[in-house]
């Protein structure tokens, strides 16, 4: 009796997709993209290289960083993004929250649904900069105009993860809620919110350090804040001032970043 | 023994009297907080030009219509321009974040005491500064153009990619990469075959998801002279072609919902 030799066989990693085909035509149309990119890409190497020493005297510039001889225009850039953190995030989510109810499918009638949806998008399709032009060009310069797109912008964010979080609820307990013969009010604060509240606690928190990061940017279209005193150093080529302001942006995003995620595990 | 009867039915309640106060006490501080930060707004604000606004804002409006399609020429270079910082921009991203998360994740960080602070500072302060502040600086180092905008993309995804990736490398399990090493792999061949196969679906994702983001993102940079759409966009807004302005808009949503319809389709496949 005669064994069949067995070849030895070979281990090989099976590949992330399956499909040869579609491996084989991804591959090619990244790399067709990326010489498609790069040979039309216009960059004037030597600018860039006469930028150089200039980028260094930057990076010089935040050891150490000049806090002191712009510090009044600082604080009062940094008090403005503050003040406009706080009364935006509040009043995009109390906004936001009608606007999310709406936008969830399995609570709102067909064409509320719609119509806030349309809402929704449109105010997260736009950058918060593109809207603070327009906002600077209709309530005038200051944080005011900065105040109403962090607004709006929060409404996009917040009403589309409330509307999703609603939409993914617990059906039974906001039945068992209506069954009750409670209102519709009823229903919705005592079926729907607790069983969404603890993430969008979590969220809001969330949204409040978004809106801070963003603070710092529309100021440098005109709509107050920090980016203002940030956009002015950079103009006057003050990078030590310029180090400083972005030193601090670094330390309030951390600090709101960790406060947060600290109150939210205490929520949860 | 005489028992004394309810003679009150009780009020349910929702919380308990202390949780309920201080819950009270919570809103109070919160609308305090509040209404003195928007009185500090209002100091600063015209309240005129606000009142002003509606009126301001029709106006606009009728001027923003009809959008002048025959325009549009002139748009598809920034409009591919615009793409190209984003996906580049990604690119780089990806390739600096990866060494990074993989130094900021507990398991596989090289040491605990020193590489992974500097890895979870890397991410944090690249993070917290904004694209457009980013630009703004590259711009006056580089030189306005593209590449300013690829370099500031880059930099500002690097912390975003990297945190949710030192998560997944984090959250992976753990005694598949023993049984890797059980066999007597390497170091390298324990990441390679023990860890990447593990992340490589969350990986796929986070970078589509950035690159959806970072579409959005670098419509606006051209604002400050970084390349794009956003250049011709700034133009058109200072020198009032209303009806300009309202094109580059509806195309800027056009490429925000294509980049966002790809990514959801690609993450889609993914997961």
């Amino acid at each position: 009796m005669s064994i069949a030799v067995q070849t030895p066989r070979h281990w090989k990693k099976p590949p992330l997709i399956k499909r040869a085909w579609l491996r084989w035509t991804l591959g090619l149309g990244v790399a067709l993209y990326l010489a498609l990119a790069l040979g039309t890409t216009e960059i004037n190497w030597h600018r860039v290289w006469e930028g150089l020493p200039r980028g260094a005297q930057f990076i010089k510039a935040f050891f150490p960083p000049d806090f002191t001889s712009r510090w009044d225009e600082i604080v009062e850039g940094i008090n403005e993004s503050l003040w406009m953190t706080v009364v935006s995030t509040v009043v995009g989510i109390a906004l936001s929250i009608p606007v999310g109810i709406g936008a969830a499918k399995n609570i709102a009638p067909a064409p509320v649904y719609y119509f806030c949806r349309a809402i929704l998008s449109i105010s997260r399709s736009f950058q918060e900069v593109i809207l603070a032009i327009f906002f600077v060009k209709l309530f005038g310069f200051g944080p005011f105009a900065g105040f109403v797109t962090l607004s709006f912008a929060t409404i996009g964010f917040y009403g589309k993860l409330l509307a999703e979080d609603i939409e993914d609820m617990d059906a039974g307990q906001a039945e068992a809620v209506r069954a009750t013969g409670a209102s519709w009010l009823q229903w919705i604060n005592f079926g729907v919110q607790p069983q969404v509240m603890p993430r969008m606690i979590g969220l809001g928190l969330y949204r409040l350090d978004i809106n801070f990061r963003e603070s710092a940017v529309v100021g440098i279209v005109g709509g107050g804040g920090i980016g203002a005193t940030l956009n002015t150093a950079f103009d006057r080529y003050e990078f030590d001032s310029a180090a400083a302001i972005v030193l601090i942006i670094i330390a309030i995003v951390m600090l709101v970043e960790y406060s947060s995620s600290y109150i939210r595990r205490w929520v949860q | 023994m005489t028992i004394a009867p309810i003679t009150e039915p009780k009020v349910w309640q929702r919380r308990n009297r202390k949780l309920q106060l201080a819950i009270w006490a919570a809103w109070l501080v919160a609308t305090a907080l509040f209404v003195y930060c928007f009185q500090l707004i209002s100091e600063k604000t015209i309240w005129a030009f606000v009142v002003d606004a509606p009126e301001q804002a029709a106006d606009l409006g009728a001027r923003m219509v009809p959008p002048d399609w025959k325009y549009i020429h002139m748009l598809w270079r920034p409009l591919w321009d615009t793409l190209n910082i984003a996906t580049v921009g990604t690119l780089i991203s990806i390739v600096l974040a990866v060494p990074v998360a993989y130094c900021a994740a507990r398991n596989t960080t090289p040491s605990v005491t020193i590489v992974r602070p500097i890895a979870l500072f890397i991410i944090v302060s690249t993070r917290s500064i904004n694209s457009l502040i980013w630009a703004l600086m590259l711009v006056t180092i580089v030189g306005p153009g593209v590449f300013a905008g690829i370099i500031s993309i880059g930099i500002r995804s690097v912390g975003f990619c990297a945190k949710l990736l030192y998560e997944a490398i984090e959250e992976i399990d753990e005694s598949q990469v023993e049984a890797v090493r059980a066999t007597g792999a390497s170091a390298a061949q324990t990441t390679l075959y023990g860890i990447v196969p593990q992340i490589m679906p969350a990986f796929a994702g986070i970078s589509v998801f950035r690159w959806d983001i970072n579409i959005r993102e670098s419509t606006v940079l051209g604002l400050v002279g970084a390349g794009g759409i956003g250049l011709e966009l700034n133009a058109a807004i200072t020198q009032l072609y209303w009806t300009q302005v309202s094109l580059i808009l509806l195309l800027i949503i056009g490429a925000v919902i294509l980049g966002e319809l790809v990514s959801a389709k690609i993450r889609h496949a993914i997961i």
